[in-house]
């Protein structure tokens, strides 16, 4: 057995040159991976294809024989290529340790806050950021928390010097938490526990309400002294940024697209939206994507389908919606890694295994507004993919052997995979 | 005051209606009245089934002193004559706070600040929520307007105490007796010994902090009685002396729900005390367990009014379980009665003690016979109470409490007139008031009009007519007088006829008339004929009993009709995982016979067993989670930082949904551990996840005994404000072992004696694991703690069973191996505390590679019901083979919990706890699709569709009867889904209790 490690350890010395944690090189010489199985992202396959990318993007995406490889070539037959998963709605980079509160970036105080930035606290070089790459995640928005209108996000790849570095689009959304339609009694204060209807729910609307319609006579007029919130409202309504409306109840959502269309916001997203399958119409109809509750989770309903978490992407899809998966919840940084297990946790439960891959690429870009950058294997785009040995859905054959984010050749290392081989090589002895 | 009461309660003796003859007297004469009070002509109900017809009731001095048809009437009596109307002895209640008011709390979080760890009171138990020296009569006040509200339901006697702490000291026994004195009134100042879990509101002591802690200090409440009525203690302790005085009283037990009957019974079990117990209202759907106690239960009545689910985004907030409560909770006292538990009905949990009436009539429409009912009120209270010779029954030597009724008690149109107490009147409503309805001919100053009086004779309604065109009118009628106002014919004019007169035996009413003009004149308004009665009809329509949908078990979605059956079936054609030498077998059979299984191998023959085909499909034993903490009612006893003495299989949860949706994920046994609150937490309960089984069903047969150890972060309290209990540090952690350990020997030694010994279940527990009998699965994370029990284990010559968590195990995985511990860990969780900065996914590997025995558990609710894909990781992470991994939640758990016996592999003998699986047990790709434990299965998946479409068709059935009722404008409550709480490790406070 110790041998098998031995040499699982040999193999992995051997293929990662790169100095761990160090983002990698700007890519000098033309890449092309050969032979694998090219999962495209927007639910094609391609077998035995060939995939060529130069100076970070990628160049050829074909069958093999229809194109000449070029420059340094990775034979890859047996294997599996994927665009870099992303991971929306994510605190990646602003905790690094949930209890360490020092460590903890991901929440400003107050109610309204559009103008606070998640970009500039991004700690490119966290250690729970490094552990996404293995498993494939390279990419994700960086979401601040709390608040009525908890911020503004943007948008990074995972192996960067720097924030700014790492930034694919910076300040792409702003983040608008729903009111509940349901608040829980304060059990402390001796009210019942449950869960009962919001009395508060519509003066919560009103004053957003209020604060919409300020932003927009605010930003009507540049003379206007600068209020910082108004201001940064204002990509919202010349279609530069998205609104991502955290929200999970069929009214809830019912009211926020109605909300979202009185106040002429251009482009929506649904993000939670535990029960958006079940107004999925009225979403394909108004265009608006979501970004869907953690599928590892549990019913919301006692007499709730068991599977319903792991179904609800699949509703959404079968709707025609453009839906993508986040993480967001308990211990969302480290687990985030497990966003690929969580698509293919929807594929077990009924959709298509490419639709699955599209849940956390092509169909994640394009809700992100970065599909013309990322999301796919596809000329012209970003050269951010990696191989693996067999299925990246699964995990037991979610096992990579080389990654690149704009074609560059990244390092596979981490804290994690730093000590498990400090902790071998002790016990090999 | 509080002297004055004592003194009385002293001369409390024979002499009640008298007690003060010997008192002098300054206002004026003596005056003692000795008359006999007879009633006559009564339909006398003595007893529930019971009645005299014609009876007669004779009293003196507050008591019966005669009952029947032919009794002796003694000269100096008033004679009442009661013809037709029907005498019952007036109720008990005999749970209430009466006069007592509810001590509050000082609010906040107890965790808050610097927690209070000892107690606050001196010469009493170390713990201050045991209160049984209390005595109600130091804080009671005889509460005239409450007394009035429960006479007029029928009350005349009511046992109250102070409702506050764990035990809560004695009770009196009160007549409603509002013109007497405490001296008349007070039947008993210690009725009976009241207890609960709920801690007492005054004090702030911190533990226990959960149900199981106050089961436990229970427990050891009553070991330390014994110890010190045996005279063994040094120092003097008056609570533990009340205890002991008040052990021949009725014991009360206000358990507060179903569950909580079970869980007190059991305590009372152990110590030969058969506890009276409060129940919640919600026994009829666990019937078997309620009457399996023995005990008489006192029901509330308080029935859920209909969720309002006018709206239906509101209206999905209700779950199918509360739904069902709704519609069965009536039934409650008519299921206990059908199936032989005593019971008495109480106020308690009513929020109007006034609506108590029609609650019990709502039981009767719902199924439960009215004599059973009148003797949950009399004669059950009465022997509850140990008064069967003066209270609850109208006999010879009772006291003299009982009711007047227009009719039969429970008939809808029934009236109480009269509730006497101790002999004395109390009027409710006023009896013998004369009937004045019919049809008169009104005649007024030559004018005739047609005057109709119809309804009830003390409530009448009227109507006037002239010529064709009715009046607009309106009736009063009290104490004797009736006065009739009407409008003139043309309605649009303000004009007002007023009549008024004495009602006399007369069958014409003659009285003033005052005109519209104010004109004064006498009226005469001659009887024609008498109304006819028209309510036989209508009776009958309400009298129909509603629809009553079926109990399953667990009663919430997804429960069990009826408890799934043991079946023997032969899988055919499996890929089967056995986990033994055997390894992976393709296109194999599988015979489970009488719950076990019996057969492995190809071309089985089914001997009468079911096939299943299971081609292209895998067979693998169940999964087994470590470390989880479904299924339980609290999870962490923080009161103190050892809680050896607690253990979870008092307060496992057996209507949890999560078992269901484990059993979803091919999970049949699971350890629920205490949590990590404390370096010594409590006893963990090994659970087979028989969803529908009763919680005692769940544990283990001859469970292994496993307690809970915790280190870091958690124990020492480092991530919330807590700054004073020992330990604070690591280096503590350990000498606090030392500690216990060391004591523990001690304890055990001398108990090994001989000598006498004081019991102490915490330290019984700390010598189990030191004589090798009890197992520790230890909370662990960082290498420098893991190292230093199994240090401390070695010096008390044990081995630590367990690490659980154990993220840095791969740091001391050679250590570990040579101690012989085994390791229980996640998968990939790491980042959430400063403790698990260097936790790795390849933790699992290492250790399994160094030889040490590892399981991936869940600790999680969610994560829980997908380990085949947590075990599935440790072969991205660290090359584990696929069936070394699988064993990571299967045999290795098993073996680790002691139970690989029975279950952990597919082997000829063991127990039939296996999956069906719909592809490669690792994949992600794979559903359960058949969970089976001994044979049972309690998951299907393809019956779990049905079960979908039940709910939905059930729910919709529900809401329908719930509008209905809104709409007939029964009162209703605003939709709501009941909190459910998600243990893991770190849950601090157990659910609301």
């Amino acid at each position: 057995m110790k041998n098998i490690i031995v040499i699982i350890l040999m193999l992995f010395v051997s293929i990662h040159i790169n100095a761990q944690q160090t983002p990698a090189d700007t890519q000098k010489e033309a890449v092309t991976i050969e032979g694998a199985t090219a999962h495209i992202g927007n639910g094609e396959v391609i077998e035995n294809s060939v995939i060529i990318f130069e100076n970070g993007k990628i160049t050829a995406v074909a069958k093999q024989g229809s194109v000449t490889p070029k420059g340094k070539v990775i034979k890859a037959i047996g294997k599996h290529v994927y665009p870099g998963f992303i991971a929306p709605n994510s605190t990646l980079g602003l905790v690094e340790i949930g209890a360490v509160r020092a460590s903890n970036d991901e929440e400003e105080i107050g109610s309204f806050n559009p103008h606070i930035r998640s970009i500039i606290a991004y700690n490119a070089e966290s250690k729970i950021v490094e552990s996404m790459r293995p498993n494939g995640v390279l990419m994700s928005q960086i979401t601040p928390r709390g608040g009525r209108i908890s911020g503004t996000s943007s948008i990074v790849q995972l192996d960067a010097w720097n924030w700014e570095d790492a930034t694919i689009k910076g300040d792409d959304g702003i983040h608008l938490n729903w009111p509940s339609t349901f608040t829980r009694g304060r059990w402390w204060l001796g009210e019942d526990p449950g869960y009962k209807a919001n009395k508060k729910y519509a003066e919560q609307i009103s004053k957003l309400d209020e604060f919409f319609v300020n932003a927009v006579a605010n930003n009507s007029d540049a003379a206007t002294i600068q209020n910082l919130p108004y201001h940064a409202m204002k990509g919202l309504f010349n279609g530069k940024q998205t609104l991502f409306v955290h929200v999970d109840t069929e009214k809830g959502i019912l009211d926020a697209i109605r909300f979202a269309s009185k106040h002429k916001v251009n482009k929506m997203v649904i993000v939670g939206g535990s029960e958006a399958y079940k107004v999925a119409k009225t979403l394909k109809e108004n265009n608006i994507g979501v970004l869907v509750n953690r599928t590892h989770s549990l019913p919301d309903f006692e007499d709730e389908d068991y599977d319903q978490p792991y179904k609800n992407a699949k509703l959404l899809v079968d709707a025609g919606v453009l839906v993508a998966l986040q993480n967001s919840g308990d211990m969302e940084r480290a687990n985030a890694r497990n966003l690929p297990f969580q698509a293919g946790t929807v594929a077990a439960h009924g959709l298509d295994k490419e639709k699955a891959v599209q849940l956390i690429t092509g169909n994640a870009a394009k809700i992100l507004g970065v599909a013309d950058q990322v999301g796919t294997l596809a000329v012209g785009k970003d050269a951010t993919l990696f191989i693996s040995e067999g299925d990246a859905l699964d995990m037991r054959t979610n096992l990579l052997s080389e990654a690149f984010i704009q074609g560059r050749a990244i390092s596979l290392e981490s804290h994690q995979t730093k000590l498990w081989k400090r902790y071998s090589k002790k016990y090999s002895k | 005051m509080k002297k004055i009461l004592l003194s009385l309660a002293v001369f409390w003796g024979g002499y009640l209606a008298n007690a003060q003859e010997y008192f002098p007297k300054n206002d004026g004469v003596h005056t003692v009245n000795s008359n006999y009070t007879v009633l006559k002509n009564a339909v006398v109900h003595t007893t529930p089934g019971k009645k005299i017809k014609k009876g007669t009731v004779v009293i003196h001095k507050g008591k019966i002193t005669a009952v029947g048809t032919s009794v002796t009437i003694p000269k100096n009596s008033v004679v009442i004559d009661v013809e037709g109307k029907h005498i019952y002895p007036s109720f008990i209640d005999v749970y209430t706070s009466f006069g007592i008011e509810k001590p509050k709390g000082k609010g906040g979080s107890p965790f808050g600040g610097n927690p209070q760890y000892g107690a606050s009171r001196e010469g009493y138990y170390w713990n201050d929520h045991i209160r049984p020296e209390t005595n109600a009569l130091a804080s009671f006040k005889y509460d005239n307007k409450k007394a009035k509200e429960l006479l007029g339901q029928g009350f005349g006697v009511v046992n109250t105490h102070v409702p506050d702490g764990i035990a809560r000291g004695t009770g009196l026994l009160v007549a409603l007796n509002n013109e007497a004195k405490e001296s008349e009134r007070l039947l008993s100042d210690r009725s009976a010994q009241f207890f609960s879990f709920e801690k007492s509101k005054k004090s702030r002591q911190l533990y226990p902090t959960s149900l199981m802690g106050s089961i436990a200090l229970l427990r050891q409440m009553y070991h330390d009685v014994s110890w010190y009525e045996s005279g063994n203690a040094a120092t003097k302790d008056l609570a533990l002396e009340a205890l002991n005085r008040n052990k021949s009283l009725p014991q009360i037990f206000e358990a507060g729900s179903r569950i909580n009957t079970f869980r007190a019974d059991k305590v009372g079990d152990q110590f030969n005390i058969q506890y009276v117990l409060v129940g919640g209202g919600d026994e009829y759907a666990r019937i078997a367990n309620v009457k399996a106690t023995n005990a008489t239960y006192v029901l509330p009545l308080n029935f859920p009014d209909a969720y309002d689910v006018s709206d239906p985004y509101q209206a999905g907030l209700v779950s199918l379980g509360d739904m069902r409560h709704w519609n069965q909770a009536p039934t409650n006292p008519a299921v206990l009665k059908k199936n032989g538990v005593p019971f008495s009905l109480s106020t308690i949990k009513l929020k109007k003690a006034n609506s108590f009436l029609a609650k019990v009539k709502k039981a009767i429409q719902y199924g439960l016979d009215k004599e059973t009912a009148l003797a949950a009120l009399t004669t059950v209270p009465a022997k509850i109470l140990g008064r069967t010779k003066d209270l609850g029954e109208i006999k010879t030597g009772a006291y003299a409490n009982f009711l007047i009724t227009s009719g039969e008690l429970f008939a809808d149109d029934n009236i109480i007139y009269e509730n006497w107490v101790q002999g004395k009147k109390h009027t409710v409503k006023e009896m013998g008031i004369k009937d004045i309805s019919g049809i008169y001919d009104l005649a007024i100053e030559g004018t005739t009009y047609n005057l109709d009086i119809s309804g009830k004779s003390e409530a009448p309604k009227v109507a006037v007519k002239s010529g064709e065109i009715t009046l607009g009118s309106k009736i009063t009628y009290k104490e004797g007088w009736v006065s009739i106002l009407f409008t003139d014919k043309d309605a649009a004019i303000s004009k007002y006829t007023r009549l008024i007169a004495a009602v006399t035996p007369d069958k014409n009413i003659t009285g003033k008339a005052i005109l519209p003009d104010g004109t004064e004149t006498t009226f005469t308004a001659r009887f024609k004929e008498a109304k006819k009665k028209e309510k036989e009809t209508k009776k009958k329509d309400k009298k129909e009993t509603p629809e009553i949908v079926d109990v399953s078990y667990p009663n919430i979605a997804y429960g069990n009709e009826s408890l799934p059956k043991q079946e023997d079936i032969l899988f055919k054609n499996a890929t089967v995982w056995t986990n033994e030498a055997e390894g992976v077998l393709s296109t194999t059979d599988v015979l489970i016979k009488g719950g076990k299984i019996v057969a492995i191998g190809k071309n089985l023959s089914p001997r009468g067993a079911k096939v299943i085909d299971a081609t292209g499909k895998h067979l693998t034993s169940g999964i087994i989670d470590e470390h989880s903490h479904i299924a339980a009612a609290a999870i962490n006893e923080a009161g103190h930082n050892s809680s050896a003495e607690v253990t979870i299989e008092d307060v496992v949860s057996p209507d949890d949904i999560d078992i269901y949706r484990n059993l979803a994920g091919g999970v049949t046994s699971i350890q629920i551990l205490h949590g990590s609150a404390n370096p010594i937490g409590g006893r963990s309960a090994i659970l087979k996840l028989k969803w529908g089984e009763s919680a005692e069903h769940l544990i283990y047969d001859k469970t292994p005994k496993f307690i809970k150890f915790a280190l870091g972060e958690n124990v020492k309290q480092s991530n919330w404000p807590s700054y004073s209990r020992f330990p604070q540090t690591r280096m503590g952690v350990e000498q606090l072992y030392m500690d216990y350990f060391t004591r523990a020997k001690e304890y055990d030694q001398l108990k090994k004696s001989g000598k006498p010994y004081r019991r102490d279940d915490e330290m019984e527990t700390l010598a189990e694991i030191l004589n090798g009998e009890r197992f520790i699965s230890c909370h662990s994370y960082v290498q420098s703690e893991i190292n230093m029990l199994m240090k401390v284990a070695e010096k008390f010559d044990f081995r630590v069973n367990t690490f659980t968590h154990i993220l840095e195990g791969y740091k001391v995985a050679d250590k570990m191996a040579a101690h012989g511990v085994g390791g229980s860990t996640f998968s990939d969780w790491w980042a959430y505390k400063y403790e698990v900065n260097d936790a790795i996914p390849y933790n699992a590997a290492i250790m399994h590679n160094q030889g040490v025995t590892v399981a991936i558990n869940s600790d999680d609710a969610e994560m829980s019901r997908r380990l085949n894909q947590e075990a599935a990781k440790s072969v991205k992470y660290g090359g584990v083979s696929e069936e070394d991994a699988w064993k990571f939640v299967t045999l290795n758990p098993a073996k680790l919990l002691h139970i690989d016996d029975r279950v952990g592999s597919i082997k000829v003998g063991k127990d039939a706890d296996v999956v069906l699986w719909s592809d490669h047990p690792l994949s992600i790709y794979t559903k359960a699709e058949k969970t089976i434990i001994e044979g049972k299965v309690y998951f299907d998946i393809e019956k779990d569709i049905q079960k979908r479409k039940d709910i939905k068709a059930e729910k919709n059935k529900l809401i329908a009867m719930m509008l209905k009722a809104k709409n007939k404008g029964l009162k209703t409550q605003p939709a709501k889904k009941k909190e459910k709480q998600h243990f893991e490790c770190e849950t601090l406070e157990s659910v609301h209790q």
